[in-house]
């Protein structure tokens, strides 16, 4: 049963150009971008980006012309075996046609501040050479997104889901050859392959519930998946949903394969943006709402996916409060807000679950940004101080070869200085006030204050836990609400007010426009965000009833004053701690001393990272190396294959074949047949003695016999 | 008339002759003439039969082979005076270097 249609009318026909769109930008940035510059490369990528947006906003618009019911737009064959069919095919519903404008929204804004981020950013890392790919990359993801959130079919959302994977890799490990300082290293690479191996794991379980949904159902295809799940036994509905549930664990970081998101800030700023905080991780979540059909028929999945989420929540926001770096702190953050929205879909709150993910796409991208801006503005603070007042620097290094050498040697003898390290900043509301301002609104908007974006989709997650009795459920999310303002205001304590810790902060230059106003967009976003489903209004909602289950709940007094109350007290303790008597240089965090170990272990991430060392890695190591060594090695090598085999063959071929068979049949009898042509020629030679009359004499008696004969026959 | 039989047993004595200096004389000059003595007692018979028989192929013939024995002549007698000039002999059994 198809419940989508192919429609005619509107600007459904531009749906594949979601993906080619960017995939063209790429092409033209491989082929022409050698000779173009790097604004012109920025703006191709962005415009192919911005694209992809005009074509999701056309596509939304003629899905609300069209009533909101979902459309299917071929594309391509892919695999067609016997009777089975598996195209390319887009689907345009409300809940598609809302990434899709998340994604390239978001997305293009951060193209447009990856034009000025990244400009700065080889500066400081040596290799202009970069720029160019890294826009390639962006639109790879982009692209691969699009495709994710555009398929019709689980097979296609996998495709797209792989693909992202691989942007992923490839963006983390942007600066493959060095640490985050920018010293010769692999802790890149590393981080890259981490996030890409601990996605395996996921992508394994995505992959068994994708073969036990063919198994059960015949098909990938979302409609014909969704109409049949009331005839398939729950158990089996059980088995495809927490399969799938690990795939998402991979993908959105939750517990127990979170791991590597922390990890994966070794990519540029605009990346851990773009990827690993507003599209990307996300995709897990869109993949539950999507599949909404499944994990209502199965409560116990359901309960088992909120559970995960709130935990991920608490935990990970626990962590936040002890992290120095500035993009750890929002890297946590989001494992934590993924956990919020996890938790939501889980429990059936799909709407909820998505208008967290929209916003927080705002907030986060707006928060991650800001704080690349500020990592920039303490690399500038820092050359500064470096090098006096006068910057040529900037101007040397546009002249290619041995002016880039020149200063290049000149920064290698620096001091290692950090310039993520949030005890590095201090003060810096003063030198970079646009963007303490545009920090200051993204972290009220993630802290949950009224009236920004986060206020009102977080409030919608708890109030639909508490309407629908998940009463665990909903106490974790509150509490990891008042861990999220806790480690919001310390970050922005820490980093904006008192006085500077460290001479690269009292030198930090505010960023160019190309950096600040993509900025203020998300910032605008962030705050008036929350407009898309305030309660009573409920456009997200009416929106997405066209494609799931919705249940608009209304705005429960309490919860939204015990969660306000909350942040706010949270805030405060953080003015307490951090902003009441500001951190001086090299002095120790003040929660040390109060909480004594369980700092230390929000410090160190709850030792997760060693934990997983000592129970996975090592025993895997050590099993490889027992197969690779004794097994591998010694048994299969050294053993089986030189002794036996090796070992049969050799004296089946010495002795059997060689000594017998060789050498004393066919050696003997080809060396018997030229020692009998020797002798019998050594006899012949006697004949020819060279006398010319001998000869005639035997032609005489040759004729002679052969007269006699003719004549006495 | 002679009758044809005496003409055949000539030829016969002739060209045993002709065999016995190849086979036994070692003076190259002696077993060329030998040689012409076999043709000739070839070509006596082949006459001998051309006359009884009363048919001129036979004498044609004969031509032809006196033909050829003359240029064979005029390739041997160069031959023997070559081998004559650089051995200073014409003794066959001197000239074995063709011995196997």
């Amino acid at each position: 049963m198809h419940l989508s249609e192919t429609v005619n009318s509107g600007f459904f026909f531009l749906a594949p150009w979601l993906v080619l769109a960017p995939v063209t930008g790429l092409l033209f940035n491989i082929v022409f971008g050698g000779r173009l510059g790097e604004k012109a490369i920025g703006w191709v990528a962005s415009a192919a980006s911005g694209a992809a947006f005009v074509v999701s906003a056309l596509l939304a618009w003629s899905l609300a012309a069209n009533g909101g019911h979902a459309v299917s737009v071929p594309f391509a064959e892919w695999i067609h075996i016997g009777s089975l069919e598996l195209d390319w095919t887009f689907r345009v519903d409300s809940l598609s046609t809302t990434m899709m404008l998340v994604v390239s929204g978001v997305g293009t804004l951060i193209h447009i501040y990856a034009i000025g981020y990244m400009h700065e950013d080889v500066r400081f890392k040596r290799d202009p050479g970069r720029f160019r790919r890294f826009f390639v990359f962006l639109n790879l993801f982009i692209a691969a997104m699009m495709i994710l959130v555009s398929g019709d079919s689980y097979l296609m959302l996998f495709v797209g889901w792989e693909g992202v994977g691989l942007c992923s890799f490839l963006l983390i490990g942007f600066w493959y050859e060095m640490d985050t300082l920018a010293r010769p290293s692999w802790a890149n690479s590393d981080a890259a392959k981490k996030a890409f191996i601990t996605n395996r794991v996921g992508d394994f379980g995505f992959l068994i519930a994708g073969f036990i949904m063919f198994w059960v159902f015949g098909s990938f295809q979302f409609d014909e998946v969704f109409s049949q799940v009331s005839t398939i036994a729950p158990g089996i509905i059980i088995a495809i949903t927490l399969f799938m549930l690990v795939g998402v664990a991979g993908k959105s970081a939750q517990i127990p394969l979170y791991v590597w998101l922390p990890d994966a800030m070794a990519g540029p700023t605009p990346v851990s943006a773009l990827i690993h905080a507003a599209t990307m991780v996300t995709a897990g979540v869109y993949l539950i709402a999507r599949s909404a059909p499944l994990y209502s028929s199965v409560p116990e999945a359901q309960n088992i996916v909120a559970l995960v989420g709130a935990v991920t929540a608490l935990f990970a926001a626990t962590i936040a409060v002890g992290q120095y770096d500035i993009k750890r702190v929002l890297a946590y953050s989001t494992i934590s807000q993924l956990g919020f929205m996890v938790a939501a879909v889980g429990m059936g709150a799909y709407v909820a679950g998505m208008f967290h993910l929209v916003t927080h796409a705002f907030f986060k991208a707006l928060l991650f940004l800001s704080a690349g801006s500020v990592i920039l503005g303490l690399e500038r603070g820092h050359h500064r101080a470096a090098h006096g007042h006068h910057d040529d620097h900037g101007k040397g290094k546009k002249k290619a070869g041995k002016g880039k050498e020149e200063s290049g040697d000149e920064e290698y003898h620096e001091e290692v200085f950090d310039p993520g390290d949030m005890r590095n900043m201090g003060g810096l509301r003063k030198t970079m006030p646009v963007t303490f301002w545009l920090y200051l609104i993204g972290g009220l908007s993630l802290s949950g204050i009224f009236p920004f974006a986060g206020f009102w989709s977080k409030d919608e997650i708890l109030a639909d836990a508490f309407r629908e009795g998940f009463t665990g459920v909903y106490w974790l999310l509150t509490v990891a609400a008042f861990f999220t303002a806790l480690y919001v205001g310390r970050q922005i304590w820490m980093v904006f007010f008192g006085e500077p810790r460290h001479e690269a902060a009292a030198h930090a230059e505010e960023s160019p426009p190309v950096i600040i106003t993509p900025l203020a967009v998300l910032a605008f976003l962030a705050t008036f965000g929350g407009a898309f489903n305030l309660p009573g209004v409920h456009t997200l909602t009416d929106w997405l009833e066209h494609t799931i289950e919705v249940h608009a709940g209304e705005f429960i007094w309490s919860v939204a004053i015990i969660s306000t109350m909350l942040a706010l007290l949270a805030i405060l303790v953080s003015w307490l701690i951090y902003g009441r008597n500001p951190l001086k240089a090299a002095q120790v965090d003040p929660l040390k001393r109060p909480l004594g170990f369980i700092f230390t272990g929000m410090e160190n991430k709850w030792y997760v990272d060693e934990l997983y060392q000592a129970v996975i890695i090592n025993p895997f190591k050590k099993l490889s190396q027992f197969l690779a060594d004794v097994i591998d090695e010694r048994f299969w090598h050294d053993w089986f294959h030189e002794k036996v085999i090796a070992g049969t063959y050799n004296w089946l071929s010495n002795i059997a074949l060689d000594r017998y068979f060789d050498q004393r049949g066919i050696d003997a009898f080809a060396n018997a047949l030229g020692a009998w042509t020797q002798s019998l020629s050594a006899a012949l030679r006697k004949v020819q003695n060279g006398f010319v009359r001998s000869y005639a004499l035997s032609v005489l008696l040759g004729v002679v016999v052969i007269l006699g004969y003719l004549i006495f026959k | 008339m002679v009758p044809v039989e005496y003409y055949i047993i000539l030829s016969a004595v002739l060209f045993s002759i002709g065999v016995a200096g190849v086979v036994f004389r070692r003076n190259a000059l002696v077993i060329f003439m030998s040689i012409e003595l076999m043709l000739n007692a070839a070509n006596l018979a082949i006459v001998a039969f051309s006359s009884a028989l009363k048919s001129l192929e036979g004498q044609i013939f004969v031509f032809f082979v006196i033909a050829v024995a003359a240029a064979e002549v005029a390739v041997g007698l160069a031959l023997i005076v070559e081998i004559f000039k650089s051995k200073r002999s014409i003794d066959v059994d001197q000239m074995n270097s063709m011995k196997g």
